[in-house]
């Protein structure tokens, strides 16, 4: 694991999203609750939507561009919808975001 | 014609006269028996004819007309005494009639234990309007008592129809819990818990010794000396084939009249439905397979090939709010597995018996939604080997792990051949192809393909398909709620807002025990405008419940990127705007494009470059045109009189006046206008939400176009005299939609729902345009500013990415 620094969590609007740019692609830290978060793939796997314009609910977000929903934890496809997005360990520590890199990369190389 | 006779006027022989009548109307001179004195009603809905719940005429299937239209000479009230098969006649009362084919449908008696006391006037069995209405009478009197002998489905349905009439009712039941044939101990257990807390005493293992009374019912003995005060006795504890006339006929006989896969009895001419016949044998009771059989035996009288086939049977037991499903069969065994699912709190058990990997019978109690699939499961004999560990969560878990399921989704996933109503054996396909033709209602598919027209537990099921179907346009007679987080419908959450004073989300979801922790994309948005339209001086217009267009001011594309619109007052513009324009389109690589709301839209902007390009717009004084928003779009305006030499009056004055009223307003749905300067309407006013034509007398003002996905011509409001009119009464009008529609209807269907004519009225006061155009202003002072300029000075950092990695890559 490699932990790096990626912003602070005020940074993120509660129930909203900021991207990541990392060389496997833009990675969307939500912020679901007070200190909840969770990063997973930017990228609707129906057609490639921005998740982190979604609207965030519970611990899901729904795509802007065709409403598919995703649950955050799994980064399963919820309801009838088929498909799945990556999901990377993000944690919160004072106040500060911390993504694991290794994680992304991993997912990069395979 | 041949001459056909039928005796017995049940639900098998009368669905067989409708297949008869509708593909060969001319081919029979139809006699019709029945020792009941009325024709066919549907026998399955006695019981909420016994609560109260419909009348015996909502249940009647065919009635006097229906007979005469097809010219069916009705015996009704006269029993058969005898088939003569050498003579080719049917002996009734009032004498005979000869046949060419017969049909017997003489459905079954129910079954009445022989204890002493069984034949006193109070004991009934639950078999036809008689024994209803027998029940009905006795539950008229204050404080009476009823025990109902049987716990299956019919002893229980009698029961609950009791004890909503107001009755004490027992229930006495021999075996060790309810419904046995058809429910395994735990969700028996559910059942009878249910049925206590309606009021219903439930007594298990109980053992009737006889019935007592002095020339009527007055009390049940049990054999453990228990004594059971009574006022009335239903015996429903089983039906027996009604064959007698069959067996005295000489046909050939097992425990009912035996048929062919063709309905044929042992005598080629003689025909039988229903109740009365066994096939391979098997006996039959519920009404699914009953409607099996009619069709074939119309096919069979008029010389065409079918056969029938026993299949899986489903369970559901009508009383309302036991919600209860059982199919397939559930019986304990070695190469069997169970998978059990409990929640005592909701009163919710699912169990699932597999064998071989395949389900092999489902019991569901308390939470049945999804029984229709597990139901095709069996039928089907799928192999769920692969679905195993989440089949027990149902459809919408399968391929995904879905917290809360849409059931549209399940219902529109589900295949063609899926049945959706048990009864009457109507698969999804049939309902489509209805829905394709013309269906547009329940009663039309009811009408059409006769799902959900008996037991009718399938009605919702139906509703969905009709939805999933038609889309928007399907409208359900009751208002849905706004989504799965709440059973409240729109209309509800806009008075409850109002009446409770809520004026946060949180209060919203707290007061109205909303079920989710913060709504979902479909509540969000529509609480959110409520609350600021309502509250907008209380209430903090939330971004994160705002679709992406809204909360970003641009208009997403479909690949990631947006599009920016500055504002066109009228549609007018200048040099030096587009100098501006077309220098921002080219720092930012912009594809340009003229629209048909009279403005430039430039598309393809990256979202970290909307503040840039917005603070180079505001530069040069424009500000968004909130090309984006459920809220005003654009006045589209002529050129009129300033140079038209048809221009009546200034209309392009008078658009950048509305314009300028009614920017930033949020509204239920977009809202666009359009303003002509005479009736040759070059600003096609009269296809917008509020559209003003000028005339050389003044100003019509019309509401309520569309040129959607409806094109509607506006209707007209008022007309006016004088511009200070035209921009007051738009701008109350727009107020009244604010304050009204419900999120997402545009104004003409919000019109059409609360109707022209009380928009006409209510404005029509002149005190009540002011108070509405006094609040639109109230709105407005928080409202009416220019987003971008706001972003760029308060949200900038937004827009960037968070993090940018890709320069300190983790080899």
């Amino acid at each position: 694991m490699s932990w790096t620094d990626i912003g602070a969590l005020t940074d993120i609007p509660l129930r909203g999203a900021r991207i990541v740019k990392t060389p496997a692609g833009c990675i969307a830290v939500f912020r679901t609750d007070e200190a909840e978060v969770f990063a997973t793939s930017n990228k609707c796997a129906h057609k490639g939507g921005p998740l982190a314009e979604g609207i965030v609910h519970g611990k899901q977000v729904t795509c802007p561009l065709h409403n598919w929903v995703y649950s955050l934890e799994t980064g399963e496809a919820q309801g009838a919808d088929e498909g799945s997005i990556a999901t990377y360990p993000v944690k919160i520590e004072d106040g500060r975001l911390l993504l694991d890199t290794d994680a992304v990369a991993a997912r990069n190389a395979a | 014609m041949q001459k056909l006779v039928v005796i017995g006027a049940g639900m098998a022989s009368g669905r067989v006269l409708e297949h008869l009548f509708d593909t060969a109307p001319e081919a029979f001179d139809v006699t019709l028996f029945n020792a009941e004195p009325r024709g066919n009603y549907n026998r399955i809905m006695l019981s909420p004819v016994l609560s109260g719940e419909k009348t015996f005429e909502e249940i009647v299937t065919h009635d006097d007309a229906w007979y005469a239209d097809n010219k069916v000479t009705t015996r009704f009230g006269e029993k058969v005494t005898k088939i003569d098969r050498d003579r080719k006649v049917v002996v009734g009362e009032n004498g005979e009639v000869a046949y060419d084919k017969l049909i017997i449908g003489t459905g079954s008696a129910p079954f009445i234990i022989p204890m002493p006391g069984h034949d006193l006037p109070g004991v009934v069995a639950y078999r036809d309007l008689e024994d209803t209405n027998a029940m009905i009478d006795a539950s008229a009197k204050p404080g009476g008592k009823a025990v109902v002998i049987g716990g299956g489905l019919l002893g229980l349905e009698a029961a609950a129809g009791l004890r909503l009439r107001g009755m004490d009712v027992t229930v006495l039941h021999i075996m060790g819990h309810l419904m046995e044939r058809q429910l395994d101990e735990a969700a028996g257990y559910l059942l009878k818990q249910d049925l206590e807390k309606r009021g219903i005493n439930v007594m298990l293992k109980a053992q009737t010794k006889c019935i007592e009374g002095d020339g009527k019912v007055e009390r049940v003995l049990l054999e453990d000396g228990t004594v059971l005060e009574a006022d009335i006795v239903c015996m429903a504890v089983g039906i027996r084939p009604a064959a007698t006339l069959g067996q005295d006929a000489g046909l050939e006989m097992g425990r009912a009249i035996k048929v062919d896969a063709q309905m044929r009895t042992s005598d080629p001419d003689i025909l039988a439905v229903g109740e009365c016949v066994e096939f391979d044998g098997n006996l039959f009771g519920l009404v699914a397979p009953l409607y099996d059989q009619a069709k074939v035996l119309a096919k069979t009288l008029l010389g065409e090939d079918d056969a029938f086939k026993m299949r899986e049977l489903s369970t559901k037991l009508k009383v309302t709010g036991c919600d209860l499903f059982s199919a397939g069969d559930f019986a304990e065994g070695d190469a069997r597995e169970d998978i059990v699912f409990r929640d005592p709190k909701r009163g919710v058990y699912k169990r699932l018996v597999i064998e071989d990997d395949k389900l092999v019978g489902a019991v569901m109690y308390g939470d049945t939604a999804d029984s229709n699939w597990f139901f095709g499961l069996i039928k089907d004999g799928s192999d769920i080997s692969e679905m195993r560990d989440t089949i027990i969560f149902g459809p919408a878990f399968q391929g995904g792990g879905a917290a809360a399921a849409d059931p549209l989704a399940a219902v529109a996933a589900l295949p063609a051949d899926a049945e959706i109503c048990g009864c009457n054996g109507v698969c999804k396909g049939t309902i489509v192809t209805a829905i394709e033709g013309a269906a547009t209602t329940l009663d039309d598919v009811k009408a059409i393909t006769k799902a959900s027209a008996s037991c009718g537990t399938c009605t919702g099921l139906v509703e969905q398909v009709l939805a999933v179907t038609l889309g928007d346009s399907f409208e359900a007679k009751a208002e849905k709620p706004i989504c799965k987080c709440t059973d409240l419908t729109h209309e509800d959450v806009r008075r409850l807002i109002k009446s409770q004073e809520l004026k946060s989300q949180p209060a919203v979801w707290q007061q109205l025990a909303w079920k989710t922790p913060n709504g979902c994309h479909v509540c969000r948005p529509a609480i959110n405008y409520y609350l600021l339209a309502d509250w907008p001086l209380d209430y903090q217009d939330d971004l994160q419940s705002r679709f992406v267009n809204e909360r970003n001011h641009a208009n997403i594309q479909k690949d990631g990127t947006y599009s920016v619109m500055p504002r066109m007052w009228g549609g007018m513009t200048d040099p030096d705007e587009l100098i501006a324009i077309a220098q921002a389109a080219k720092k930012f690589d912009a594809v340009v494009k003229v629209t048909g709301g009279q403005r430039i839209d430039l598309l393809g902007i990256k979202k970290e470059d909307l503040p840039a390009i917005w603070s180079d717009l505001n530069d040069a004084g424009m500000v968004s045109g909130h090309a984006y928003t459920k809220g005003l779009r654009t006045v589209k305006t002529c050129v009129g009189s300033d140079w038209c030499r048809f221009g009546t009056q200034d209309s392009t004055g008078l658009g950048i006046k509305l314009e300028k009223r009614l920017w930033g307003s949020w509204t239920p749905h977009k809202v666009k206008l359009g303003v002509s300067g005479c009736p040759r309407n070059c600003a096609e006013a009269t296809c917008k939400d509020v559209g003003v034509i000028c005339v050389d007398s003044g100003y019509q003002i019309g509401v309520a176009g569309a040129a959607g996905m409806d094109v509607k011509e506006t209707e007209r409001l008022i007309d006016v005299a004088t511009e200070e009119e035209a921009i007051e009464w738009t701008v109350a009008f727009v107020q009244l939609y604010r304050e009204n529609a419900k999120y997402l209807d545009r104004a003409y269907k919000w019109v059409a729902k609360v109707g022209l004519d009380w928009v006409k009225e209510t404005l029509d006061d002149p005190a009540t345009r002011a108070a509405l155009i006094e609040r639109f202003d109230i709105s407005q002072s928080v409202y009416q500013h220019d987003p971008w300029a706001e972003h760029v000075e308060n949200r900038k950092a937004q827009y960037a990415p968070l993090a940018d990695l890709t320069t300190e890559a983790a080899e």
